[in-house]
């Protein structure tokens, strides 16, 4: 049985290795398109709308990348990729950018085969209550009963919350989301938890939206950003860079509706940025209109935001932590230059 | 002493047995349990429709084309489904290629619809001519109609080749020299007709062709109805749905979905579930050893794993095993998984129909002189098959529902267009009007096939007799 085994092992390594080692630009100039991996299931972040064509910040960032290799932000093909085969169909060569609100932690990044190119969002779980509890924070929610899913790592992160404030609660854990949605809505339970995100799109569905909150606390750290296959620091770059400039853009205020303008733009950042100095774009392997290319057809991050999970969508998710690091949050951005 | 010699005229029976009144008595009330039972149903039924009626039909939202037309009513928001309809029958297939889903469903209904009525209607008489020309011709005018004038003239020669073909064959019976010689010009034909992509489809067409002219001595117009549905239309279906590149644009696997999805996976594997379940089964009963305990082996190992793990493997273990750069396709991947899983069912259901022929009925076909292929495909098969279709068809419908569980490797059926469409922000929070859809779409499907399963299974024992 040894015998079979080992060569077996040597070709799958070797298979797996040539996959990893062939080169994602020339292969996604070759095809014409990129191919990104998204959820397809995730309110704001990716789905198809009633005429098919897909919405989402995860779907929107892909279009950047697209964007930015061939100057077209529909050159990009959306695979529907599940939890379990995600990481597998970035190893394989199915996907070239997995683009599926992912958490960047330790373990996926050293040990799946995969390269995260950034934080796309920073998510973390919040509480929702109902407004008629007057309740302002999540320190005063000791005693409360809490709608959870259950197997999610969300229990875990309540249990740990309320022990270290030295507070109880009352776990009433529900087997889907739908359920648990509803058994808060009719009131059976004052809080529901989840991802912030989560809880913004679910509140839409509740039978009076207005008469929820979301508290400002967040409990854990969901960094979701886009991931490539490790081993080709060419792509990764173009795919991490495309993200900084969509971040860049937005910090100098350049959109998609101004970019012509600030092509006659004085500031040497904007110059750099847009390609009128120097050769960036050249040393990544792309055009020097990259940039431009990217904040001209998808626009900057802020207005990626605000189109998809933004005030004035169903969501309403405010910046909060995707504020710009200017503003008070965490979106910084390594320099153009 | 009196005797009485006539017969006492006949009372009416007692009101209390006749009419409604009666049947009351008779079904509902005819013990004082069964009355018990009678007012809890009532009662039963009484408390949950109104509640049901009236969020699904009265108080439900029709009209709109926005969430808001659904936010001030308490009722069902079918105004959800309403703009989805498209997606959710084709899924994302281009709007301007659906046509072309639509012209196979026409081909189908039109080319499969004869079969059933003509097994509805006389064998004889004007009706049944009636009926099934004029579906032909229905089809290919509305194929004309809605889709143009290409579609229609091709709809027409396909509608109306097996007429063409029955008379033509009539006058004498050519060789088999000529039937295979008329076989393969039509796989040319069809090759010739999709230069590109679709070789598979025209080769299929070809062999299946060949194969059907050889075994079928002599067909009438039904006969040729049956072999063109099941060798033309597969291979003019793989045709339209992928398109060639030349006339028809390319429309890659990965945009197909919905409904349209769901029966793709469901036909395919009905149609190769069943000779491949037949053969399977013929080599569990085998003399042969090597054969019997293959057969044995693979029926035993895939009806011990669960189909999504069958899934499973094919979506994220085979792409890790297969060399660089290589992929195949998601959706063949899905279909090789559901039809092999099914085939290993279908040869349990067509076993136990063998071991229901009699003996004797193997040594009469032998002492026929019948080799083995004929004597299984003209004595032992029809008989067999005749007595498992309820578990044929109960095997069927297993599958039908279980196309939804595709939607687990992400591929974009019905049940995963649902999902999606559930994660619209735009429209968020119609949970139960969507599963109640789907649910509804799988019902009226699967009560189809099983009302039809139940004609077949009539009328073949009608015959036997």
């Amino acid at each position: 049985m040894k015998r079979f085994l080992v060569p077996l092992a040597a070709v799958l390594t070797l298979a797996l290795a040539c996959a990893a080692s062939a080169g994602t630009l020339d292969d996604v100039k070759n095809k014409g398109f990129v191919s990104a991996g998204v959820s397809g299931k995730v309110p704001g972040f990716s789905a198809p709308d009633q005429d098919g064509v897909w919405r989402g910040l995860d779907v929107d960032f892909c279009r950047a990348v697209a964007a930015a290799v061939f100057g077209d932000p529909d050159k990009v093909k959306f695979v529907p990729v599940t939890t379990k085969e995600r990481f597998t169909a970035l190893q394989t060569g199915e996907i070239d950018v997995l683009s599926r609100n992912t958490t960047w932690s330790l373990e996926r990044d050293a040990a799946q085969g995969i390269d995260f190119a950034g934080v796309l969002f920073y998510d973390g779980q919040g509480f929702m209550v109902s407004k008629k509890l007057g309740v302002k924070s999540a320190r005063e929610l000791d005693g409360a009963s809490i709608c959870i899913q259950i197997g999610t790592t969300t229990e875990m992160n309540v249990s740990d919350y309320f022990a270290a404030h030295g507070m109880t609660f009352k776990p009433v854990v529900f087997e889907s989301a739908d359920e648990a949605t509803v058994i808060y809505d009719t009131g059976r339970a004052d809080v529901y938890t989840t991802d912030a995100s989560g809880l913004a799109a679910r509140r839409t569905t509740m039978s009076n939206p207005d008469e929820h909150i979301i508290l400002p606390e967040i409990i854990s750290k969901e960094p979701l950003g886009p991931a490539v296959r490790q081993g080709d620091s060419q792509w990764s770059d173009i795919v991490r860079w495309t993200l900084f400039a969509l971040i860049n853009a937005e910090e100098l205020g350049v959109t998609s509706a101004n970019v012509d303008e600030m092509l006659k733009s004085e500031n040497p950042a904007v110059k750099r940025l847009l390609g009128l100095d120097g050769n960036l774009g050249e040393q990544l392997g792309l055009t020097n209109q990259w940039a431009y290319n990217v904040v001209k057809l998808v626009g900057n991050y802020g207005e990626i935001y605000d189109r998809n999970v933004g005030p004035a969508t169903p969501l309403k998710l405010e910046r909060g932590l995707n504020a710009l690091w200017t503003n008070g949050g965490l979106l910084y951005a390594p320099p153009v230059r | 002493m009196y005797v009485k010699h006539e017969r006492h005229p006949e009372l009416p029976p007692p009101p209390s047995e006749l009419g409604a009144l009666g049947w009351l008595r008779h079904n509902l009330f005819s013990s004082w349990g069964n009355a018990l039972l009678t007012v809890a149903s009532v009662a039963l039924l009484c408390w949950t429709i109104p509640p049901v009626l009236r969020w699904a039909v009265l108080d439900a939202t029709w009209l709109g084309d926005t969430r808001d037309a659904c936010l001030d009513s308490a009722g069902a928001c079918w105004v959800f489904i309403k703009v989805r309809l498209g997606m959710l029958a084709y899924g994302f297939y281009p709007q301007a290629e659906r046509w072309r889903i639509d012209l196979f469903f026409l081909l189908l209904v039109a080319g499969g619809g004869p079969l059933v009525l003509g097994s509805l209607l006389p064998r004889r008489g004007p009706a049944r001519t009636l009926a099934t020309r004029g579906l032909a011709a229905a089809g290919a005018g509305l194929a004309l109609v809605l889709h143009g004038l290409l579609p229609g003239l091709l709809a027409a020669a396909y509608l109306g080749l097996p007429s063409l073909l029955a008379r033509l064959r009539a006058p004498a019976a050519p060789g088999a020299a000529a039937k295979l010689g008329l076989a393969l010009l039509a796989g040319v034909a069809v090759h010739a007709l999709a230069p590109q992509g679709v070789a598979l489809a025209a080769g299929w067409t070809a062999l299946t062709l060949t194969a059907l002219v050889l075994l079928v001595p002599r067909a009438d117009e039904q006969g040729w109805r049956l072999a063109l549905l099941l060798t033309a239309l597969p291979a003019l279906g793989a045709v339209l749905f992928l398109g060639d590149g030349t006339w028809l644009p390319e429309v890659e696997t990965d945009r197909w979905g919905g409904m349209f999805l769901s029966l793709v996976i469901a036909l395919v594997g009905i149609a190769t579930s069943l000779p491949v379940g037949i053969l399977l089964a013929l080599g569990r009963r085998s003399s042969l050893p090597v054969i019997r305990t293959l057969s044995i082996c693979y029926i035993e190992l895939i009806r011990g794993v669960p189909l999504i793990s069958v899934l499973f493997m094919a979506s994220v273990m085979l792409p890790l095993t297969l060399p660089d750069g290589m992929h195949v396709d998601k959706l063949l991947r899905a279909l090789v998984g559901v039809s092999l899983f099914y085939a290993a069912y279908m040869a349990e259901v067509v076993r136990g129909g063998l071991q229901g022929i009699g003996r004797g009925q193997y040594e009469a076909a032998q002492s026929l002189g019948l080799s083995y292929p004929k004597a299984m495909i003209l004595v032992i098969m029809p008989q067999a098959l005749r007595l498992v279709i309820p578990g044929i068809t109960n095997t069927f419908l297993g599958l039908m529902k279980d196309t939804t569980l595709v939607a687990v490797i992400n591929l974009m059926d019905l049940l995963g267009v649902i999902k999606s469409a559930l994660a619209d922000s735009q429209w968020l929070g119609f949970t139960k009007e969507a599963y109640l859809f789907a649910a509804l779409a799988f019902w009226v499907l699967c009560f189809g096939l099983s009302r039809f399963a139940l004609h077949l299974e009539r009328r073949l024992r009608y015959e036997k007799h």
